[in-house]
């Protein structure tokens, strides 16, 4: 059904596009609010950070790797853009981007010049970003200033509907839909992860391959950063707990495998959307009073739900189904 | 009277989605004989026997072990019940230790925890009867593949098979390891141990079994004697063709008889590369296919990856075109007019999640991309032109490559140094793990190919290959040109005895 999106990438990501209809259909029959242009709105200038993290997340994974540091990377680019928030947008959105650059590149190095594991080296920088962005802000929030053109850029809508952190999510989705689909890039991250032996022997960079994706990513997270600063109008240092996991988590739901060498932009953002959707759902069924979960018991149904769609989206998860269905397993010779 | 079969699959039907993988096939083994199952890719050799190990259900029909029904639901089953199989590659644990792997399954317990002297002991033990006297306190992987292979092999016999299932065991051996493992094979089969043995290689067959079932479509063609058939016959079972018209053809899809150009296209002067490459010299001149032939560790593949760029040389000189230098990257190999098809497919060569039409045109990228975008109508043009040149069997470019049969695999991947227009194509192993047709099909192409002026540098294992398919063979041992075997000497004798050297391969 939605093919055309994965042409030859031999991806199962229907379930993650029929979980996000059914889910939508759903709680748009059962909240009145939920297609309200506010909901709606809010929904995505929120989970713009979440989708542009996945994103920059689905990049790396493709090419075999895990960048464990963006969630730390957010923050800390949230109190660079919050201290750089008095010279005005302009200034403070290449500033926390340059900081998940500057973040990715360090990964790079480490990942390609060091040998390290990307595990290993990302799991640094998560600790080593964490603890710049307490440092830079001791401790605490760092206030934007409000009289600059910064906090506009958190609550100005586009066109009167669409909130900027959105429009930016959506020219980052763009691009990497491009990049996967139709550059020498792409075609290389997925070489990669794919065989890395093989992309050695057949002339492919791949140390700097490597290096632009963490590198990407890193700018996604730097990207994120700001959007949380203007948002919150502070820079939070202790923001961002988990969000690679939140990440990593959107990318396999959209059927990524953490393998490498395989994987779709598109899902990914699918992947990004149901989790947010969930949380959203959550509140709504909050609100109507009739139950109450706490935050924790979110993450445990966001954990459930997670299991779920990737025990659908697997091979096992389909035979299990085909069995139910009484028909024989299928298999290759 | 006929002692009872060790095993007798009758009837046996199975088929995948509704496309019949067997039908109808029937196989009986006596006791401790050595049996060979051939067939061309496809023919339903290993789905008979992931049957018969329990990798596999059946549809329908009756498998015999000694006379009595059986039904395996795994292949570890099969392994207490003792029927063992030796797989294509190892499948042992790496990092474990060669006991650990020998005994994994069975370990001797004393008060419950593993008793690891006893055990060592065992391994020893089992591991001695096959002549192999090594340490088994280390891991698996500091053993070359060949001895892996013995200690897989130990492990099956270890678990009392009745049956040893050996799936291509030759593949990674070279010739001297060979005979190793025939000699295992023939102790087997003193031990009432019997074997069935899957192979390409036929020469091996003669070398080695009892009797040889032929398996083509899914069915069985016929059972014989090996000393009632002869090679030619083999092979037209196998690919249901007359028998005459192969003898003609010759045994490979080679039918050289054109010489090459002058001009010299790679010359390499006492190459070395420090360790396992010492002293190698050869010529490649334009249009010639030039042999390149040598034991397992000989440094053949460690000789074309220094002209590749992907190792460095420590000494000597390599020309490409008159130009002396090594390259630093296989990126400037590639742009200098060098393609370099390598030996594992499956490690160094295809990118599984990727489609044909993507393996295809890794290596051109560069330069078919205009600013890093790929033209999409442009890639499909040349993808379908070469799947078309080469008669590449599939369903549609977008077919993901790990789909395709090896014939077809290794037909992208010669594609896809095609269309980087080489000078010099160098080929590690090229036919290996192919079925005959596709194999000849394969041959015939480069042979077409260095008619048209291409230089073709071919390593290869297999003496028919290299003796009617090269130009001259350049014969490498312990990374030291030895001789230089030109046409008119090349021939069966003359090439063993280059290899083999001062080796006594007979003596084994």
């Amino acid at each position: 059904m939605f093919g055309f999106f994965d042409r030859s990438r031999d991806l199962r990501t229907e379930g993650v596009w029929i979980a996000v209809i059914i889910v939508v259909l759903f709680a748009s029959l059962r909240y009145d609010n939920f297609l309200s242009l506010y909901n709606v709105q809010t929904f995505f200038a929120y989970n713009s950070m979440f989708i542009l993290i996945a994103l920059g997340m689905a990049l790396v994974i493709m090419t075999g790797g895990i960048d464990l540091s963006v969630g730390s990377v957010v923050a800390l680019s949230s109190v660079v853009a919050a201290y750089a928030s008095p010279y005005g947008i302009q200034v403070a959105l290449p500033a926390g981007l340059l900081t998940g650059m500057a973040a990715g590149a360090i990964n790079a190095f480490v990942i390609t010049r060091m040998r390290i594991v990307p595990f290993i080296a990302t799991l640094a920088m998560m600790l080593g970003a964490r603890g710049m962005a307490l440092v830079l802000a001791d401790n605490k929030s760092v206030s934007v200033d409000w009289t600059s053109n910064f906090t506009k850029f958190g609550l100005t809508r586009v066109f009167g509907v669409i909130p900027w952190a959105v429009i930016i999510a959506a020219i980052v989705f763009i691009a990497f839909w491009v990049i996967l689909e139709k550059t020498t890039l792409g075609r290389r991250i997925l070489t990669i992860g794919g065989n890395p032996e093989a992309a050695k022997l057949m002339g492919v960079p791949v140390n700097r391959t490597l290096a632009i994706t963490y590198v990407l990513s890193g700018g996604c997270a730097g990207l994120a950063g700001v959007i949380l600063a203007s948002g919150f109008g502070a820079g939070q240092p202790l923001e961002g707990l988990g969000w690679e996991l939140s990440a990593i988590a959107s990318v396999v739901v959209g059927g990524t495998l953490l393998t490498g060498g395989v994987g779709s932009i598109p899902a990914t953002l699918a992947g990004a959307v149901l989790l947010g959707l969930i949380f959203n759902i959550l509140n709504f069924e909050n609100g109507q009073g009739q139950i109450s979960l706490s935050a924790y018991w979110q993450s445990v149904i966001r954990g459930a739900f997670l299991l779920i769609v990737v025990v659908l989206q697997s091979n096992k998860g389909g035979s299990l189904f085909r069995r139910k269905a009484g028909q024989p397993t299928a298999e290759k010779p | 009277m006929e002692a009872t079969p060790v095993l007798r699959m009758t009837s046996i039907d199975k088929s995948f989605g509704g496309i019949p993988a067997l039908s109808n096939a029937s196989l009986t083994i006596r006791p401790g004989e050595v049996h060979a199952l051939i067939g061309q890719n496809g023919a339903g050799k290993s789905t008979m026997i992931k049957i018969l190990n329990g990798a596999y259900k059946k549809d329908a029909g009756d498998i015999e072990l000694d006379g009595n029904p059986v039904q395996f639901g795994s292949p570890h089953e099969a392994q207490l019940g003792g029927v063992s199989t030796i797989f294509q590659e190892v499948n042992l644990v790496h990092y474990r230790s060669v006991t650990e792997n020998i005994v994994l399954g069975q370990e001797p317990k004393k008060f419950g925890l593993i008793d690891w002297p006893a055990a060592h002991r065992r391994a020893q033990e089992v591991l001695m009867r096959f002549g192999l006297d090594i340490d088994v306190h280390k891991p698996l992987h500091s053993y070359n593949i060949a001895i892996q292979q013995l200690i897989a092999i130990a492990r099956a016999v270890s678990f009392d098979a009745r049956l040893v299932i050996m799936d291509e065991p030759t593949s990674s051996l070279d010739e001297q390891e060979k005979q190793v493992l025939f000699k295992v094979i023939r102790d087997l089969s003193a031990e009432n141990v019997a074997v069935l043995y899957v192979s390409h290689h036929l020469d091996e067959l003669f070398a080695v079994c009892d009797r040889v079932t032929v398996m083509r479509n899914g069915q069985m063609i016929a059972t014989h004697d090996i000393a009632d058939v002869s090679k030619i016959g083999l092979v037209s079972e196998m690919i249901g063709r007359d028998a005459n018209q192969i003898a003609k053809a010759g045994a490979t899809g080679f039918g050289h008889n054109h010489a090459g150009g002058d001009k010299v296209v790679l010359e390499l002067q006492s190459l070395s590369n420090g360790t396992s490459v010492q002293d190698a010299s050869l010529i490649v001149h334009q249009g010639e296919i030039v042999g390149l032939a040598g034991l397992l560790g000989s440094g053949r593949t460690e000789t074309v990856s220094m002209i590749f760029g992907a190792d460095q040389p420590a000494g000597g000189t390599i020309r490409f075109k008159g130009k002396p230098g090594a390259f630093r990257q296989p990126a400037q190999a590639i742009n200098a007019g060098i393609g370099y098809c390598t030996e594992d497919r499956k490690a160094e060569g295809i990118i599984p999640g990727l489609s044909i039409r993507e393996n295809l045109t890794l290596a051109l990228l560069p330069r078919l991309a205009s600013r890093g975008i790929i033209p999409r109508a442009t890639e499909r043009e040349l993808v379908d032109d070469f799947i078309a040149k080469l008669g590449i069997k599939t369903a549609g470019m977008e077919q993901p490559i790990r789909e395709l049969s090896g014939g077809n695999q290794q037909k992208v991947l010669l594609a896809r140094w095609l269309a980087t227009e080489p000078e010099l194509l160098i080929l590690d192993e090229p036919t290996r793990g192919i079925d005959v047709g596709a194999k000849r099909e394969i041959q015939a192409l480069i042979e077409g190919l260095s008619q048209s002026g291409l230089s073709v540098l071919m390593i290869s294992s297999e003496f028919e290959e290299l003796i009617e398919g090269a130009n001259r063979v350049v014969v490498l041992q312990e990374g030291k040109t030895v001789t230089t075997l030109e046409k008119d000497n090349l021939t069966e004798d003359s090439l063993l005895a280059a290899v083999a050297g001062h080796v006594d391969v007979a003596a084994e």
